[in-house]
């Protein structure tokens, strides 16, 4: 057996593999985060709550409605969408004018509402979801048995990111959006209503958590404290990235969960520290991020 | 003159104090302290605090004539908040008896406070057996389960019934590593042993990578020594990368609302260990269908165990005609506790309350005929043997 580092080149790969898994989960939510701050200067503490509350919409569809998981795939993040609309319409379009702190303040505490509300009606140990029919069973790769549903995480949230960036980067809307960002006032002048746009932009980067929360469902119990383990990460990843960095937040999130699942093996107990191990190197190193501008 | 000042001056003193003095004699104030809205909040949480004011209501609301005053508190997993609010409740609002909800990482923090402040305090929700071993305490009662308890049953099950080889996948603290060395010395001394070990940081988000070192070695069982969503995590995640069909999963402790929320599709043929079951006969069966009727959920083990020790406390306090710690303590381990949640019960010197455990299966979606039929009863184990005998026990003041 070929070894790398005493370790077998079966275990490496197998990681290698999950940690893609992990990290285009990582990337995709990151990269909504992403989008809030570089377009709007909002630090959205609400991610991981809006994470959550796409699963929760997911497995209502199903338990209530008896509508599967492909509708889901599209109502849940339309829902969710709606919901972050609504939030910065009533609230956050107020803080834009004041520090970024109490932007954070605020969603830090919609996330709290959000999760006591959900563990009032559902308790804490969450539910189940299915796997989709299709997507059952798993593939034998030789070195492991890969599920099927992880291979279509890995290729759905790629597209995904690489869909987002495009949009923001390549496109005509993008360039608006980014120019909207930067003065306001000039692109109000050629006629253009920011406002709104602002609001969908929110909307949007709500709607990529919501999607990434559909995806988890049938992968971890839907729970409420799904999102708030894993939204300080999620930070970590576009701190790491460059704050608003869109290709940054991407590249990042799939690094650092192949990174992650490495420490797994390696020495396990790290394996929940590592991530902010190398955000404290960056920032000591590149303060603006791997990707960021200065 | 000089002496009529004096009496006024007295007399404006007592009654000034009196007020708090007399609430403080005419109530018995018991305390819970426990996970309320975190990983381990289902398992007792809200429901602890149901079961534990349905035994006050059904002993009348008072005792020795005095009202009893119930208060409750959410230690959000954080040792240091735990025992501050227990050494607060003390002080201010002298509380009589504390039951400790989940993490043994808290009720380890708790005990020492027991200690310190001549407190009964009832341990719970918290499995490590280390609470009425090196850190027992005079006033520490280990009331539902023990890891020791849980090895015996369970893990001495499975090697007994082939499963020789383990590896374990265990939380990152006090609990997990506790659970590993009693299951580990359990298998050993069946003829089975351990092959390795992986230590998972507690709320881990993904559990795939430590799955696959388990399998990598090609161990015949998987040893989950993890509790709540941790643990419904990782066997998910056991089934959807089909290390079920190569490894038989060993839940070291698993409650009814886990298998609850994970559903008997997944949790079929799972063998776990408990110290009651809501459907084991008639007096099981009334205190669940109570239960259910507010809490709309059957009731784990140790959420009926909320019930038993609170009405236990209170039947000893009657006993012994005071509140008094020391005596309420030897009341309690003179006494037998019979009722629906254990039968000939007995709390021993070193703390634990001796009674039967139970190793159950989980039944396969076919067999389970009515709502929260899940489990089926595999071996029952004599209290004794469950919880090993007290020459074992390293409690320190035993030796003095």
């Amino acid at each position: 057996m070929t070894e790398i580092f005493g370790i077998p080149i079966q275990v490496i790969l197998g990681q290698l593999l999950l940690g893609l898994v992990n990290g285009s989960f990582y990337a995709m939510l990151s990269l909504g985060l992403a989008v809030i701050f570089g377009l709007l200067g909002v630090v959205n503490f609400a991610h991981g709550a809006f994470y959550m509350l796409g699963a929760y919409a997911t497995w209502v569809l199903l338990d209530i409605f008896g509508l599967g998981y492909w509708w889901a795939l599209i109502l849940s993040p339309i829902a969710i969408g709606l919901i972050g609309l609504v939030l910065e319409r009533l609230f956050l379009r107020h803080l834009y004018k004041v520090d970024p702190l109490y932007g954070l303040l605020l969603t830090f505490g919609l996330a709290l509402i959000a999760e006591g509300v959900l563990r009032e009606a559902f308790g804490a140990s969450g539910q189940t979801y299915p796997v989709p029919e299709v997507l059952q069973g798993a593939l034998d790769v030789g070195f492991m048995n890969l599920p099927i549903y992880r291979v279509w995480v890995i290729v759905a949230s790629l597209a995904i990111c690489f869909l987002t960036w495009y949009l923001i980067e390549r496109t005509r809307l993008g360039s608006t959006l980014r120019a909207a960002t930067e003065n306001p006032r000039l692109v109000q002048a050629f006629g253009i209503n920011v406002p709104i746009m602002v609001m969908f932009t929110y909307a949007g980067g709500v709607a990529l958590a919501a999607l990434a929360g559909v995806l988890s469902a049938p992968v971890i119990q839907v729970s409420p404290l799904m999102g708030s383990s894993l939204v300080i990460v999620v930070f970590a990843v576009v701190v790491i990235g460059g704050m608003g960095s869109i290709m940054g937040s991407i590249l990042s999130g799939v690094g650092l969960g192949v990174i992650e699942g490495f420490t797994k093996v390696l020495y396990p107990e790290a394996s929940n520290i590592v991530v902010f191990v190398i955000m404290a190197l960056v920032l000591c190193w590149r303060p603006a991020g791997l990707f960021g501008k200065e | 003159m000089k002496f009529i000042k004096k009496a006024l001056t007295t007399a404006l003193g007592f009654a000034l104090a009196y007020p708090l003095i007399s609430s403080a004699a005419n109530e018995v104030v018991i305390g819970d302290i426990d996970d309320m809205a975190g990983l381990y909040s289902d398992v007792l949480g809200p429901g602890g605090v149901e079961a534990a004011k349905m035994a006050i209501e059904d002993f009348g609301g008072t005792v020795l004539g005095k009202k009893i005053v119930f208060l409750s508190a959410d230690h959000q997993n954080k040792p240091d908040v735990g025992a501050s609010k227990f050494r607060e409740w003390v002080d201010k609002n002298e509380l009589n008896m504390l039951l400790g909800g989940a993490n043994t990482g808290v009720s380890l923090a708790m005990a020492k406070v027991a200690n310190e402040k001549k407190t009964p305090f009832f341990a719970i929700g918290a499995g490590g057996s280390s609470l009425t071993n090196a850190d027992c305490t005079p006033y520490t009662v280990h009331y539902a389960y023990d890891t020791t308890a849980l090895a015996n049953g369970t893990a001495k099950v499975i090697t007994e019934n082939g499963g020789k080889t383990w590896y374990f996948l265990t939380a990152d603290y006090a609990f997990g590593t506790q659970l590993q060395n009693a299951a580990t010395k359990v298998a050993t001394e069946n003829g089975g042993k351990s092959v390795g070990s992986v230590r998972v940081p507690l709320s881990a988000t993904d559990f795939s990578s430590f799955l696959l070192q388990a399998q990598g070695s090609k161990a015949q069982v998987l040893g989950l020594a993890n509790a709540g969503a941790d643990f419904t995590n990782s066997l998910k995640a056991a089934n959807e990368f089909g290390i079920t069909k190569t490894m038989k999963p060993a839940a070291l402790l698993a409650f009814i609302s886990d298998i609850h929320s994970l559903g008997l599709k997944t949790a079929q043929g799972l063998y776990l260990t408990t110290g009651w079951y809501w459907d084991f006969n008639d007096e099981t069966r009334a205190f669940g269908k109570k239960y259910f009727a507010k809490m709309k959920k059957e009731p784990t083990m140790v959420q009926a165990a909320y019930y038993s020790a609170t009405m236990n406390y209170l039947k000893a306090v009657k006993a012994a005609n005071t509140t008094d710690s020391d005596k309420v303590m030897a009341e309690l381990r003179k006494m037998k506790i019979n009722d629906f949640f254990a039968k000939d019960g007995y709390i021993r010197a070193d703390g634990v309350m001796v009674h039967d455990m139970f190793v159950m299966q989980v039944k396969s979606p076919e067999e389970s005929q009515y709502p929260w039929d899940y489990f089926k009863l595999v071996k029952k184990v004599k209290g004794e043997e469950a919880f090993g005998p007290l020459s074992d026990s390293t409690c320190p003041y035993l030796k003095k």
